[in-house]
């Protein structure tokens, strides 16, 4: 229970070598020039780390994961965040909202179409909810699809959109307005829409506080025309679709934030030992001490948060667990591990005082990188929101 | 073509490496391990040639135990089968006795008929580089050794060597034992698939006794070498400043004519 097994560790050494030799060297450059690697994409393609969740048929290895596929792909994030947080959240969206509802929910023809190249890493997919008006209220979508004979008509934006953009994106799953339902309230369905497909424009980047190298856009559909069967899964069923790939994610940004705190908890732990101040290593002052002690509380306290939560999302795939078990751990392990890690940015910056606020140290890029994590795949107050209705409070 | 690599179980160069002190031998149960970089490199060409031309790459290791991590490494990489020469008779060996074990298990692993054998230039940890010619001589093949560039062809391994001076092109007849520098390839990375499949991949676990070698050829007794004594280097000393008071550049100068810089 308390140790992973020892193919989940072997997998973990290798990912930490990936992410040692071929990201930690380029992070920093990347970040200052908001760089997108799309070199890198293939060479994590061919570690395997987007083929985890994904049968063989496909490309991928689940067959091969022994019922751990989920939890192998949290440790990829952990340790792809602990060296930069970009290229997390890069495999993290392009496995949980690229691939996943294809995967999921796409007809034969649609996953033989897009799958073998996003699990390669040949290509990479969106998936676009999010809107300039609508975030955690999804229902709120304002982007429509009309169907006109053979063909949707798309017109709307979409906001936030991760690896959207890229030079090797193939396509975005957008959810849009199909209708109305007898009640009254929205359709929501959800259309793929190739990359160059005419009346889809991607925005600039955003200009961002932190996640630089990670790709995000704002999309504009503007009349855009894209054949009826690019219809994922059932008319009307697009929010609730998107419902279902909520929890995973919400325990991959889990992953990515244990990565954060366990990274600060080392860089602390160095320099107290290293840098010096009135003759003595700064880290014999209980004033530093002590808050290095409560960072590694809490990357031992995220630890097991996020791989119990990964475990019972692996279980609950076996059809071992209820839902609503996986739905409140992945709550649980969100909250809590997002604002540590917002916390154990802070204290890693006040351990390296002045040289904390210089971006020649890694801890700024951390400390810019970690607000979005209390944000992204629902908001702390969200979190908090369910899981208050999974301890049965009286829901308003 | 049927390749055999040979690799090497070494202390991680990034930890806190040392010696045991009551012989003064490599401490390798002490520190972290890992498959020595050098014979990654090794490896990597092997499972080129073997994609390239059909064959099996066979990985042979000497050590203790926390070796058949090395082996590991290279099945997960992609090699087919491992073999681990481990006794505690090997403690503290040294390069002629490595060399007589690994011939003989070679021999042992290919029924006397080594095609290809391929190791790295030198282990990262003792760096002696000797081995590849010492294993050459006793399995009776021609040793072509530095290789940067590795071709195959009509009963032939082809090298380019490079040198300071030049580059060398050196020819062999096969079967021949090749070395391989750090130039040669970029070795891959192992795969999730990897991982799996070299859990199923066998492993052979000799002793001396599988090879027919008296204890009496090699361990720390029997090397023709001994390291007497291990000392510390010093810490290094703090460096000199010198004052800038106008006359920087000329006391720069002084400073580095006095080492003969100048």
């Amino acid at each position: 229970m308390f140790e992973l097994s020892q193919d989940h560790q072997d997998f973990r050494a290798l990912v930490r070598q990936f992410a040692a030799e071929e990201v930690e060297p380029h992070v920093a450059q990347w970040d200052r020039d908001s760089h997108f690697p799309t070199d890198l994409v293939p060479r994590m393609g061919d570690l395997g780390l987007f083929g985890l969740v994904v049968p063989e048929a496909f490309g991928g290895s689940l067959e091969d994961s022994d019922g751990g596929s989920f939890t192998n792909l949290c440790i990829a994030i952990e340790e792809l965040g602990y060296v930069d947080q970009s290229i997390g959240i890069t495999l993290s969206a392009g496995v949980g909202l690229g691939i996943n509802p294809i995967l999921t929910y796409g007809t034969a023809e649609q996953k033989q179409r897009f799958l073998p190249d996003l699990v390669a890493g040949r290509a990479l997919a969106g998936f676009g909810l999010t809107e300039p008006d609508a975030g955690s209220d999804a229902g709120a979508t304002r982007t429509r699809a009309t169907l006109d004979g053979a063909e949707w008509t798309v017109n709307g934006a979409k906001a936030f959109i991760t690896n959207s953009g890229t030079d090797i994106t193939s396509v975005v799953t957008v959810t849009a307005r199909t209708g109305e339902g007898a009640d009254g309230r929205p359709e929501i369905s959800a259309i793929m829409i190739p990359s160059g497909t005419p009346g889809f424009t991607v925005e600039a980047p955003y200009h961002k506080l932190g996640w630089h190298i990670s790709d995000t856009h704002g999309l504009t559909f503007d009349n855009c025309r894209v054949p009826q069967e690019n219809l994922l899964g059932e008319r009307g069923a697009g929010f609730k679709q998107f419902l279902k790939t909520l929890d995973d994610g919400r325990i991959a940004i889990s992953a990515l934030a244990l990565g954060m705190i366990r990274r600060m908890l080392d860089e602390s732990v160095a320099y107290s030992k290293t840098r010096t101040a009135f003759g003595k290593p700064i880290g014999i002052n209980q004033g530093v001490a002590f808050p290095i002690a409560d960072l590694a509380v809490m990357a031992e306290t995220a630890t097991v948060l996020t791989y119990k939560a990964a475990w019972l999302k692996d279980e609950q795939e076996a059809g071992r667990r209820s839902v609503a078990e996986v739905k409140k751990a992945a709550a649980i392990a969100k909250l809590y591990t997002s604002e540590a890690a917002v916390t154990a940015t802070r204290i890693a910056t006040q351990v390296f005082g002045g040289n904390g606020f210089m971006e020649e140290y890694p801890i700024a890029r951390f400390y810019r990188d970690a607000k979005i994590l209390e944000i992204g795949e629902g908001t702390s107050e969200v979190q908090r929101m369910v899981i208050g209705r999974h301890l049965g409070l009286p829901q308003g | 073509m049927n390749i055999v690599v040979c690799v090497k179980h070494v202390p991680d160069a990034q930890a806190d490496r040392g010696f045991n002190e009551s012989d003064n031998t490599v401490d390798r149960a002490g520190v972290d391990g890992l498959l020595s970089e050098l014979d990654e490199y090794a490896v990597e060409e092997a499972l080129k040639l073997a994609e390239a031309s059909g064959g099996e790459v066979t990985v042979v290791t000497i050590g203790p135990d926390q070796a058949a991590d090395a082996v590991k490494k290279a099945l997960q990489m992609g090699a087919d089968k491992g073999v681990h020469v481990n006794d505690e008779a090997i403690h503290g060996s040294d390069a002629p006795a490595t060399s007589l074990i690994l011939a003989e298990a070679i021999k042992k692993a290919t029924d006397g008929n080594p095609e290809l054998v391929i190791t790295g230039m030198a282990s990262t940890d003792g760096t002696m580089g000797v081995v590849p010619a010492m294993l050459a001589e006793r399995l009776g093949l021609p040793q072509v050794t530095y290789a940067s560039e590795l071709t195959l062809g009509d009963g032939k391994v082809t090298i380019r060597r490079d040198n300071d001076a030049n580059t060398e092109t050196i020819e062999a007849s096969l079967p021949a034992l090749v070395s391989v520098t750090d130039q040669i390839n970029e070795p891959r990375y192992p795969s999730f698939k990897g991982i799996m499949a070299a859990k199923k991949k066998p492993v052979e676990s000799w002793t001396l006794a599988d090879l027919g070698i008296d204890a009496g050829q090699v361990g720390l007794a029997n090397a023709w070498t001994k390291v007497v004594e291990i000392a510390k280097r010093p810490p290094r000393e703090q460096g000199e400043i010198v004052k800038d008071e106008g006359d920087g550049g000329t006391k720069l100068a002084e400073f580095l004519a006095a080492r003969k810089f100048l």
